[in-house]
């Protein structure tokens, strides 16, 4: 019986000819990721095993990320304890602040991702990397100790649900709400411990940095990865960031899936998660009359160039409303100097926005833009559970910059169609 | 064997409820006890005693990966979780930090809040003694038993570097 993508990359990486759905493996990791929240549980737990080195000091990745720069002194001795650890056992890619960004931004752009690989990360937005064709998947600080320790982990083989997409997005649409209408369509539970693989006519018509958008939602979905076929721009990103070898899977013809699910990309339209679940999807015209407090525009889902070039398209020549505080943040320093570069920097602040340095903060309710009680933010992050930006009764509604740009400006939840016409 | 009272909520359960990121900057597992719940229950760290069981519905876990959301439920005393459903990285840290948890679909949804409960994880039988049922959960693969018999997956790495 024919294996699908994942169950290929995996079935290589456990030295076996072939795997099916269900079946627990040991497979060799390519990559060992995590933050500075998930890292430092991960050393105290890394010391008990004893084992004096990391399996391989170049694969083992640590970007302090989440509560930095440092936000209080239990953070910063969060942080610290990660870097002795890093400059002990020499990880080579630990990004201090200043080269770091948001993890699931900076990997890719450093390059230490490539089709075919298999990482696991201490986030549980690791799955970002599937865009690249790869098996990446988020686990715990545990599973990133003995991943440090031995270089492998376990897996139970998951089945696929295949998305093929066809058609193209419209103007204002992008990989946010197709992953978005994905997550509304099939619910947070409607890939559990399943890949999402996507294929189709209709990938061709997708940026990278829509891809990764897409990918790094599918554990909204509760899937254990999203993977992308890999196509010419796939390798095109790749040669501009890696140097590395890499292995392209293609799913057999025969290959089974639990689903098969076809999406037409040109009727999507600008779509909104509504507290407190991302499954909790309108169209942009359903929204109906939603106030707002403040706009967060960033994140590892959406801080990337197209991110911050649909946001200034919206934002040119226009200013915030008065009662919106509006937040952006590019995802990487690279990032930041390219937008710098590109002049979307002036825009944003000439717009009434103040522009962040690179950190998770807000989107987990960490620092840099918190809610109070009652209110209410439109927010281009992952998640909209109770309590996620801030105080327990606070909102979040999850969009795609466009949508989050119209809105600083409108103050209420809007099309980018109506504002700039 | 586990034996407590029940504590139940429903489905997608997330970790951000169960443990909110304002106080993720400490993996002190007492410290994250004592906000265990918090946003989602504010009675629970009054509420909850060595051995309780906390029962829930669909999709129990979902979102962030962080590993402070098991450490704080078995540091407030819960004794064993059974759900109709586990999200994937919570399922995955709970065996690993050696958490017991227990997928039962008939049992999630039949016991109710309160009801006094007895878990025997290596049979997978669960008693509710309140209503005098008894429900059947799936045992885990052997694999993920040698993880848990060797009290989490840090014990069984270290048992395996020790024999090559």
């Amino acid at each position: 019986m024919g294996m699908t993508m994942t169950q290929k990359i995996l079935a290589d990486h456990a030295g076996l000819n072939s795997v099916s759905a269900g079946q627990l493996i040991m497979a060799r990791l390519d990559l060992v990721m995590g933050n500075d929240v998930t890292t430092p549980v991960a050393v105290r737990e890394f010391e008990k095993i004893k084992a004096g080195r990391v399996f391989d000091k170049s694969k083992v990745a640590i970007v302090p990320d989440h509560f930095t720069p440092n936000k209080d002194i239990k953070s910063a001795e969060q942080c610290r304890c990660i870097r002795e650890f890093a400059r002990t056992f020499e990880i080579e890619n630990y990004f201090e602040i200043g080269q770091m960004g948001i993890e699931h931004a900076l990997i890719p752009e450093k390059g230490l991702v490539v089709p075919g690989d298999v990482v696991i990360g201490a986030d549980s937005h690791t799955c970002t990397y599937g865009a690249l064709g790869a098996f990446s998947t988020g686990v715990g600080s545990t599973d990133m100790a003995a991943a440090m320790a031995t270089g492998e982990a376990w897996f139970k083989v998951p089945e696929a649900i295949k998305f093929i997409l066809k058609g193209k997005l419209n103007e204002w649409v992008s990989g946010k709400d197709v992953i978005l209408h994905i997550i509304g369509m099939i619910g947070v539970d409607g890939a559990l411990y399943q890949s999402m693989e996507f294929t189709g006519d209709g990938l061709a018509g997708l940026s990278m940095d829509d891809r990764f958008t897409i990918a790094n939602m599918a554990i909204e979905a509760g899937a254990k990865n999203g993977i992308f076929e890999v196509d010419e721009k796939t390798l095109e990103y790749e040669r501009e960031h890696s140097t590395r070898e890499y292995k392209v899977y293609k799913a057999d013809e025969d290959a089974e899936y639990s689903r098969v699910i076809e999406i037409d990309l040109s009727i999507i339209k600008p779509t909104v998660a509504f507290p407190h679940l991302p499954e909790n999807t309108r169209t942009i015209d359903e929204v109906g009359d939603i106030p707002i407090d403040q706009v967060v525009i960033g994140s590892c889902t959406n801080g990337r160039m197209e991110d911050l070039r649909a946001a200034a398209k919206v934002l040119k020549g226009r200013k915030v409303h008065p009662r919106v505080r509006t937040i952006i943040f590019p995802a990487t320093q690279q990032i930041y100097l390219q937008a710098l570069r590109e002049g979307l920097l002036e825009i944003f602040i000439e717009a009434g926005a103040a522009v962040s340095t690179p950190t998770c903060g807000p989107c987990l309710g960490g620092h840099m833009g918190i809610l109070a009680r009652g209110e209410r933010a439109v927010a281009t992050t992952n998640r909209n559970f109770v309590g996620r930006m801030g105080h327990p009764e606070s909102e979040v509604y999850l969009a795609s910059p466009a949508v989050a740009a119209a809105s600083a400006v409108t103050g209420k939840i809007s099309s980018p169609k109506e504002v700039v016409g | 064997m586990i034996q407590g009272k029940a504590i139940k909520y429903g489905n997608n359960v997330d970790t951000d409820v169960i443990i909110p990121a304002r106080y993720l900057n400490t993996s002190d597992p007492k410290e994250l006890a004592a906000h265990c719940m918090e946003d989602l229950d504010k009675t629970f760290k009054d509420r909850v005693q060595e051995g309780d069981i906390l029962v829930a519905g669909k999709n129990f876990g979902c979102g962030s990966s962080r590993e402070h959301a098991p450490i704080a439920i078995k540091a407030s005393g819960i004794g064993c979780i059974i759900a109709e459903t586990f999200a994937r990285i919570f399922y995955r840290n709970a065996i690993n930090i050696g958490l017991p948890i227990m997928e039962c679909p008939e049992a999630a949804r039949d016991i109710e809040d309160g009801d006094r409960v007895s878990v025997d994880v290596s049979s997978g039988i669960i008693r509710n003694l309140t209503k005098n049922k008894v429900y059947q959960a799936e045992p885990f693969p052997p694999f993920m038993q040698e993880i848990m018999k060797a009290d989490g997956l840090i014990n069984y790495v270290k048992e395996r570097m020790g024999s090559k």
